[in-house]
Order: structure tokens, then C-alpha cells, then sequence
């Protein structure tokens, strides 16, 4: 099986035309990228502004659970048969997916900045705006980018499913292989799938070293040991490892967020 | 006290502040703080001592009455203004943890519409005026230590040089030791940035230590009692402030007493390392080359040999020459022979005084001036 997919991976035929790996790859990508960036446009507002002004948190908590428990092929296919067969209804629905992850890490990113942090920010004189983009933004950061990172994936996941309901993109392989009984074809579009999935979220994570201010990266280190309660809210959200170990301080500092 | 009244640079007109619920925080509060003094609000907690602090910069709007600063309402200035205006510090400090501690000084600068360089240039000159060094500077919030970051507070208020500067319970989260260290500091910034400061704290003695005038709050937002600290130790306005204050209040009321008027007496003096020390019927008070206490040695003791530390009771506290009595009769009554040691300004003992001598200067005093006593820090 291993030595099919292989042969069939390395099979000239299969890296060129409209269903050529990079072909696909690409397209793959493309919805990835136009779902995680719609979803961002809508979420991240919002859940700032919710975050922020603290109103209608409970709102907000519910709709985003009650999105998330929508079965997502089963909105993919009603809104492709509702809204009429287009490739348009499947992304809006990779949208909808996208957008609870993104709302959640927004919303408790600023809910969750220490409350003397903010009253300094305002006792210092700053404006509402100066306060959201100088204090809580930042502060944010390590949740804001864990929730888009968590909604990334599973959007590249679901993109591949919803290649079901006429969309290209990697899920094609799997779906026209189990067509064709052509099962190394199925496993390379799974394995694909995985690797762009492992690929978009290291090269997030790298993007989140470089946004999350170095003073939150170090924080903890230096401090006689004295825990923060921030990692354990952002493991809630997403459980991805945060780069705060070893490493001089110095050498680190630079790589702020202090200049937009 | 030392400064005469300034003008008043804050004023409480009838302020109230009453809460959604109903619960009234502060209650026709009337109260002027003066220019250039360090003014302290404390009372239990819920008593609206915060909560009147936080009306000065608008972080809480009064339900009724008015707040003027400098003469004017602050509800005719801008609340982000206002506040650029005045130095803020909290309990914690609040720094930014994303910030490095110089650009967390250069906040309210930049605010203001510094450029970056200035701004941190300024912010690098105020950690050493409340005494850290430059390399803290580069250091975030979460590498110092809560003393540390108090200082980072206290600079970050002080960035934009305004003239009034409120602080709530800003060290109440750091170890007393520590602690007493930043109340030093603040007194000694206040003396020479001459700045008027409002100062809340819970803790009595904190009040008394930084306050030249002390708000004491009761519960339900009322003002006990307003004065300076002697007075209020002396002579408590009700039993509320007798019972808040504490039952030591008559023992610290010596911290504002002041002891000049004391007269050493002399006392027979020997030099640790001296040769065949025999002691009589009294204690003798071991010195050392330069004439510094280093101890008692018992009545009736004879020493063979050099006269080594071992062989001396430790001495009490000893009390310097010209401070206010608390000292003096602490140290009558922690020394061994039950005369306390007095020292110069060098620490060289001039004499000793007996329990007895103090409270025979107060008696006499306290007859002489009925009036106030005479403050002094």
C-alpha cells in the first residue's frame, strides 16, 4: 500500500493539469485562505468590540457554541443546495466555520487582560481606542492567533470534505479515488491534506513569535517563579505549546508588536 | 508642621456617589486637599476612600456635589485630558506587561505627543529619580520584583511632571520590609519634586507615617475625621476613629513629640578591649574605639583579660539626639540596665535616659502648651 502511494506520489502525470497536485494544492489553499480571511474580517471586529466594551458576552458565547455545534458537511451541503450549486455557498459556509474559533480567541484575548492592567491604561489617560490597540490588542495577541491558527485547521480539514459538494482542492482525490476504487489516490489526498494542514499551522505559529510582544513571551521567566494565569487560558482555546522556556531575554526583545 | 497650607488644589464640594444598587459609597463628602502636602484617605474597606480618589480623575463621576482640581470641575475637562494631568498609581502598579519598563515610564509623554526618543529620554532620567538603574530600563514588567515594579509606578506617574498625583493602596501588595523602604522614597520624592499627593491606604500606620493630613473614612462613606496626624492620635474625633487608630495610638503619638528638650545624663563608659574591667553597683555601657554602644556589662562582673563582646548583655534601641521621644523611651525601656543609650548623628553615645526622665519632659510639656503639640517627622 505504502509502495503504491508512493509510486503513485512520484507519477509524473499527477504534478501537471487541472487535477495535478499543485493544481490542486493551490486550490486548497485558495479556500483556506479566503474562509480563514473572510472569517477573520467578521470575527475579529466583533469580538474585540465584545471583548472591549463588555457587552454582550452572553450573546456572544452562545451564538459562537451554537455555531460551532452545527454539523459542518451538513451546512456545507444546505447552503450549496439553498443557495444554488455554486462554489460561492460551500466558502461562505467554510465562513461560518471559521468564525466561532476567531470570535472565542478574540473575545476572551481582551476579556482576559488583567482588570489593573486596563484601569492603569485608563487612569494614565488614555482613550478607548488608545486603550484596545496599545494595551489589550497586545495583550490579546497569544489568543487572538491561537483562535485563527484553531480555525485554520479546521477549515483545511473541512475544505477537503466539502470537495463533496463541488469544490476542487485536495478532497477531490479522496473523493473521485473512493469513486474509481483507486485507493492510493485517496490515501495521497489524505496525506496532502495533513501535510498542508501541519505546513499553514507552523508556519502560524511562527507568525505568532513574531506578533506576541517579547513581553508576554517572557513573562514568567525571571519572576520568582510566580505563575500566569494567561497560559491557561490560552491552552483553553487552542492546546498548543507556548514558546516561554529558556532563551536570554535580551537577545528576544525587539521582536515586540510595539510598532504597527 | 514644617510647611505652611498652600492653596487647595483639590476640593470635595458635597460629593455623593451612590451606586445602582443603592448603596452609597461616599456621602456629602466636604474637603479640601492643599497644594504641596501628602493627603491620605483610610478606613475600612467599603468605607469610599477609593472611590473618592477615583472621582479626582473622573474614573468614577460623582452622583451629586462637585470635584475641582486647580479650581475648575473636572467634569468640564476631557476624561483622557484630565487624566494625562494627573499621576496615576495602583496597587500592583498596573504596568504594562507588554511593555518594557522604559516605555511603560514613556507612556503618558507619548500620549502627549512626545517623540519616541524624548519621550524615553525623559523616562530614563525618572527611574533614577525613584532610584533603579538604567539597565531596568530594557527589563519587562514580570522580571522585577513587586517592590521594583511599585518604583516602575511610581516613575510612570511622575513621566508627564503633573502636580497632582494620586495613589491607591500602592504598597499594599509589597512586604513590609519593602514597604517601608517606597514609603521613605515617596516622602523624600515629595520633598523634592513638591508634588500634592492623595494617598489611599486601609492600613493606620502607613497613614500616619506618609500623611501630613489623614482623611479617616467610616463605613458608609463618611468622613470620620480630618487632621493632621498628631492630632488625630491625640485626640480622636469619635470612638469610630479611636478604635481605628488603635490601642497603641498614645505610645505612637510620642513619633510627634518632639525631644529636644531631653538631657542626657551621663553614664560611666567602658572600651570593649580594655584590660581588667571590674563593674560596681551599676551597669556600665560598653563602647567601642569610635565610641559607638556596643552593649552593657552586668553589675558586679569582673573580667579577666580583654573585655570581648561576649562577655556584654546586647544593648535596646538607642535613640538619636534631637528625634521625636517615641524613640527615646523605646529605648529606655528595651535596654537591659533600663537606661536607654542616646547617640549622635554619627551614632556615638552622648548619655543615657531612664523611662522615667521622658515622662517627666511630657508631663512638663504637656503643661506648658495645652495647644497642639509641635509635629515633626
Amino acid at each position: 500500500m505504502i509502495q503504491q502511494l508512493i509510486e503513485w506520489l512520484a507519477d509524473p502525470a499527477h504534478w501537471r493539469g487541472p487535477d495535478g497536485i499543485p493544481t490542486r494544492l493551490l486550490e486548497h489553499l485558495y479556500y483556506c485562505l479566503v474562509a480563514a480571511g473572510f472569517a477573520t474580517l467578521v470575527a475579529l471586529p466583533a469580538g474585540l468590540f465584545v471583548g472591549h466594551t463588555g457587552r454582550g458576552g452572553t450573546l456572544l458565547v452562545g451564538a459562537g457554541n451554537a455555531l460551532r455545534a452545527l454539523p459542518t458537511l451538513g451546512l456545507v451541503t444546505f447552503l450549496y443546495l439553498v443557495v444554488g450549486g455554486t462554489q460561492t455557498a460551500t466558502l461562505i459556509g467554510l465562513v461560518v466555520l471559521a468564525v466561532p474559533p476567531i470570535l472565542a480567541g478574540a473575545y476572551s484575548g481582551v476579556q482576559q487582560v488583567d482588570r489593573r492592567v486596563v484601569d492603569a491604561a485608563v487612569g494614565v489617560g488614555m482613550t478607548r481606542w488608545q486603550r484596545l490597540w496599545q494595551v489589550e490588542v497586545p495583550n490579546a495577541m497569544p489568543l487572538i492567533l491561537g483562535g485563527i491558527r484553531n480555525a485554520v485547521l479546521q477549515v483545511v480539514a473541512t475544505a477537503a470534505v466539502a470537495a463533496y459538494v463541488g469544490l476542487g482542492g485536495l478532497g477531490r482525490y479522496v473523493l473521485d479515488g473512493i469513486r474509481a476504487v483507486d485507493y492510493p489516490k485517496v490515501l495521497a489526498g489524505a496525506l496532502l491534506v495533513a501535510l498542508l494542514a501541519i505546513l499553514l499551522d507552523v508556519v502560524l505559529s511562527g507568525v505568532q513569535w513574531l506578533v506576541v510582544p517579547a513581553g508576554l513571551r517572557t513573562a514568567g521567566v525571571g519572576d520568582e517563579g510566580r505563575r500566569r494565569p494567561r497560559r491557561s487560558a490560552r491552552r483553553e482555546v487552542r492546546g498548543e505549546t507556548t514558546d516561554t522556556g529558556g532563551g536570554r531575554v535580551d537577545g528576544r526583545a525587539g521582536h515586540g508588536l510595539r510598532k504597527r | 508642621m514644617a510647611r505652611a497650607w498652600g492653596a487647595r488644589l483639590i476640593e470635595f464640594q458635597s460629593v455623593t456617589k451612590a451606586f445602582d444598587d443603592g448603596t452609597v459609597a461616599v456621602n456629602d463628602l466636604d474637603l479640601a486637599v492643599e497644594a504641596g502636602t501628602i493627603t491620605v484617605f483610610v478606613g475600612p474597606s467599603g468605607c469610599g476612600k477609593t472611590t473618592s480618589l477615583r472621582m479626582v480623575n473622573r474614573m468614577v463621576e460623582p452622583t451629586s456635589g462637585r470635584v475641582l482640581v486647580d479650581g475648575r470641575d473636572v467634569r468640564s475637562a476631557d476624561p483622557a485630558l484630565l487624566r494625562r494631568g494627573i499621576g496615576y498609581v495602583i496597587q500592583h502598579a498596573g504596568l504594562f506587561p507588554h511593555r518594557t519598563v522604559l516605555d511603560n515610564v514613556a507612556t503618558v509623554p507619548l500620549l502627549g505627543g512626545w517623540t519616541r526618543r524624548r519621550a524615553r529620554a525623559r523616562a530614563a532620567e525618572l527611574l533614577e529619580v525613584v532610584g533603579l538603574p538604567q539597565e531596568v530600563g530594557r527589563r519587562y514588567p514580570a522580571q522585577l520584583s513587586g517592590g521594583q515594579q511599585q518604583r516602575v509606578g511610581v516613575a510612570r506617574a511622575l513621566a508627564a511632571d503633573p502636580p497632582v498625583l494620586l495613589m491607591d493602596e500602592p504598597f499594599s501588595a509589597v512586604d513590609p520590609v519593602v514597604r517601608e523602604g517606597l514609603q521613605d522614597e515617596l516622602l523624600r520624592l515629595q520633598s523634592e519634586l513638591d508634588k500634592t499627593v492623595l494617598f489611599v491606604t486601609h492600613d493606620i500606620d502607613e497613614a500616619v507615617r506618609v500623611g501630613e493630613r489623614v482623611a479617616v473614612f467610616a463605613t458608609g462613606g463618611v468622613l470620620a475625621q480630618y487632621a493632621e496626624p498628631p492630632e488625630l492620635l491625640a485626640r480622636p474625633a469619635n470612638d469610630f476613629v479611636a478604635d481605628f487608630v488603635g490601642r497603641d495610638r498614645g505610645y505612637w503619638g510620642l513619633s510627634f513629640v518632639a525631644g529636644g528638650a531631653l538631657r542626657p545624663d551621663e553614664v560611666e563608659t567602658v572600651t570593649v578591649g580594655a584590660s581588667g574591667v571590674v563593674s560596681g553597683d551599676e551597669w556600665l555601657l560598653a563602647l567601642d574605639e569610635d565610641g559607638r554602644p556596643r552593649g552593657w556589662l552586668r553589675p558586679r562582673a569582673v573580667v579577666s583579660g580583654p573585655l570581648s563582646e561576649q562577655e556584654l548583655e546586647p544593648g535596646g534601641s538607642l535613640h538619636t539626639l534631637g528625634l521625636p521621644l517615641r524613640g527615646a523611651l523605646d529605648a529606655a525601656l528595651s535596654s537591659p540596665s533600663g537606661r536607654g543609650v542616646v547617640v549622635d548623628r554619627g551614632g556615638r553615645a552622648v548619655g543615657v535616659v531612664t523611662a522615667h526622665q521622658v515622662l517627666e519632659l511630657l508631663a512638663a510639656e504637656r503643661a506648658a502648651t495645652q495647644a497642639r503639640p509641635e509635629g515633626g517627622r
